[in-house]
C-alpha cells in the first residue's frame, strides 16, 4: 500500500494536480508516526510512511491546509472521509481545494497495547494475517493481530469512503459493530453506579486538552475553554464539578456532529473512555430523532439544528426505567 | 439554603423563564396570590433556547439543587422555533447528566403559557417538593460554593 501511495502521490505532484500532500512520516521510533506535510517527491521519498501505526485522522489539518495556497493532496481512511464531510457541510474546509485519495484500512494497530505486554525496545512489525510479528533489539516476538488493535478500530463503523476524488484499492461498505453495547451497559445501572464509574474515570483528567485538539467536530476558533472569563480557561480542574463540566460541554458541542472517529479516546493520555459519552449522544439522537450518521453526507441537516413539531418532550428522560 | 428553626431541608431552585410566557406566567401567579415557594428562583431570559446547557451547570455550580427551565407551548414561542430547539437539547443534556449518575429529577422542563399563573404555582410547588426528597446536590456541586 505504502508504494502506490508513494507513486500516487509522487504522480499528482508531478502533473500538477497537487503542490503538497498530506500524510505520515516516521518519529523517532518505528511506531511513532506523525501527520506531515510533503511538498516534493525527495521529501516523500524519504520520509512518506503507511503502515500499521499511522492512526491519527488527518482531516482536521485540512481546515488550515485547504485555505493555502495551492491543492492540497490527502489521504483518508475510511473512518476519515466523514471527519472530511462533516467539515466541508459545517463550510469549515475549502474541498475543491483538496483531493482526496480513499485508501482501505484493515485497522490501526495500538502500541500502548504492546508495550503492556512487556514488549520493549520495537524496532518494527510486520502484520501476516491474524499474525503479528515484531522484530525488537532483544529478538523476535509474535502475537494476534487482534490483542493489540486500537480501539477505535476494533468498533469499525464503516469501510466505505463517502467523499474521494480517487481511491486506491476496493471501496468497502458500512459494517455493523458492538460499538452500544458499552453505553447500554451503564445505562442498565443505577444511577450511583454510573456516577461512581464516572467519578473513577473523569477525575483522571489533566485537562490536556488534547481530547479537543484532535477533533475534527472541535474547530471553533475561539473555544469557550480558551474563554478568560469561564473560570476554566486551559487549566486543570480544580474539583469535581469542573472535570463534569468539561466533559459533559465538550461532549455537548459535538453532539450531532461527532462522527465517532475514536481520535478523542486515541490521544487521551489518562485512557478515558470519551467515546462512551459521545456515542451516548449519537444513541439518544438515533433513538429519538431518527438514524443519524454524522458525516454520511454533506446535505442533511444535524439533528441539532432541526426539529419536528412532533419531538418527544424532555421528560422522557425522567420516565426511563433504571433509577 | 437552610432555614433556621426546624432545620428542615429547604432546596434551591433556579427556574429559567423566557420573558414572554412563563415568566408572563410567573407574573400571573402573583398577581392572583397564588403560592409557590420562596425556594424558587427565577432569571429571566428573551427565549427558552437562550438557556446554553452551560447556564444549567453553572446553576448546580452555584449551589442549586434543582433547575427547570419554562417556555413557551410548542407552537407558542415568539421567536417560533425557539422552543423545538430548546426541547431537543434539553433532552439529550438531561439524558447525558443521567448517564453521568446526576439524579435527573434535579431537573426538568415546562411549558407555561403567560395566562398558566395556576399551572406556574403547581409546577413550583411539585418541582421544590420532588427535589426535596433528593436532598440536597452532591453530585453536581461546587464545594468552593458551598454555603456554609
Ligand atoms: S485528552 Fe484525556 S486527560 Fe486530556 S483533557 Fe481530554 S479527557 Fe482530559
Ligand atoms: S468527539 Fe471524538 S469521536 Fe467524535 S469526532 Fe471528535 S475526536 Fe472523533
Ligand atoms: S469544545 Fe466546543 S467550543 Fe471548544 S472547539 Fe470543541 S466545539 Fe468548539
Ligand atoms: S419565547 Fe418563550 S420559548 Fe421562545
Amino acid at each position: 500500500m505504502q508504494e502506490a501511495m508513494i507513486s500516487k502521490a509522487k504522480q499528482l505532484l508531478a502533473d500538477g494536480t497537487v503542490t503538497r500532500v498530506i500524510g505520515w512520516k516516521k518519529g523517532e521510533f518505528a511506531y511513532d508516526i506523525t501527520p506531515a506535510i510533503f511538498e516534493s517527491s525527495e521529501e516523500i521519498d524519504r520520509d512518506f510512511v503507511y503502515d500499521d501505526f499511522t492512526s491519527t485522522n488527518v482531516s482536521k489539518y485540512l481546515v488550515k491546509e485547504s485555505k493555502k495556497e495551492g491543492k492540497i493532496l490527502a489521504f483518508l481512511k475510511p473512518c476519515d472521509t466523514y471527519s472530511l464531510n462533516q467539515l466541508t457541510k459545517e463550510h469549515r474546509v475549502d474541498r475543491d481545494n483538496i483531493y482526496v485519495v480513499g485508501i482501505p484500512s484493515d485497522g490501526k494497530l495500538d502500541i500502548e497495547k504492546i508495550k503492556a505486554k512487556g514488549i520493549t525496545g520495537i524496532t518494527g512489525v510486520e502484520r501476516d494475517g491474524e499474525t503479528l510479528k515484531i522484530s525488537t533489539v532483544y529478538g523476535d516476538e509474535t502475537m494476534s493481530v487482534a490483542d493489540v488493535m486500537s480501539n477505535k478500530c476494533i468498533s469499525c463503523k464503516s469501510k466505505k469512503h463517502v467523499t474521494y476524488d480517487e481511491l486506491i484499492g476496493e471501496d468497502g461498505e458500512v459494517i455493523t459493530s458492538d460499538r452500544f453495547d458499552m453505553v447500554e451497559k451503564l445505562e442498565n445501572m443505577t444511577s450511583e453506579e454510573r456516577y461512581n464509574f464516572w467519578r473513577g474515570e473523569l477525575s483522571k483528567c489533566i485537562r490536556c486538552n488534547a481530547c479537543r485538539n484532535v477533533c475534527p467536530a472541535c474547530t471553533c476558533e475561539n473555544c469557550v475553554f480558551n474563554n478568560p472569563d469561564s473560570g476554566v480557561e486551559n487549566k486543570a480542574a480544580a474539583d469535581s464539578f469542573e472535570e463534569n463540566m468539561f466533559h459533559i460541554i465538550r461532549a455537548f458541542h459535538v453532539a450531532g456532529r461527532c462522527t465517532d472517529c475514536g481520535e478523542c479516546s486515541r490521544v487521551c493520555p489518562q485512557n478515558i473512555p470519551l467515546h462512551l459519552l459521545n456515542r451516548k449522544f449519537i444513541k439518544d439522537i438515533n433513538s429519538l430523532y431518527g438514524e443519524y450518521q454524522a458525516g454520511a453526507d454533506t446535505t442533511t441537516k444535524a439533528p441539532l439544528n432541526d426539529y419536528t413539531t412532533e419531538d418527544c418532550e424532555a421528560s422522557i428522560v425522567h420516565e426511563r426505567g433504571v433509577e | 439554603m437552610q432555614v433556621n428553626d426546624n432545620k428542615e431541608f429547604q432546596p434551591l431552585i433556579v427556574a429559567f423563564c423566557c420573558n414572554w410566557c412563563s415568566y408572563a406566567g410567573a407574573d400571573l401567579s402573583g398577581t392572583n396570590r397564588l403560592n409557590y415557594p420562596t425556594n424558587v428562583k427565577i432569571i429571566r431570559v428573551p427565549c427558552s433556547c437562550r438557556v446554553n446547557p452551560m447556564f444549567i451547570l453553572r446553576a448546580f455550580q452555584r449551589g442549586a439543587d434543582g433547575v427547570i427551565l419554562c417556555g413557551c407551548h410548542p407552537g407558542d414561542c415568539h421567536y417560533t422555533s425557539g422552543n423545538y430547539f430548546t426541547r431537543r437539547r434539553m433532552t439529550l443534556l438531561f439524558s447525558m447528566l443521567d448517564f453521568l449518575g446526576i439524579e435527573r429529577d434535579r431537573t426538568r422542563v415546562e411549558w407555561v403559557s403567560a395566562a398558566e399563573g395556576a399551572k406556574f404555582a403547581a409546577t413550583m410547588n411539585e418541582f421544590t417538593e420532588a427535589v426535596k426528597k433528593l436532598g440536597p446536590n452532591r453530585r453536581l456541586e461546587d464545594l468552593r460554593c458551598r454555603k456554609q
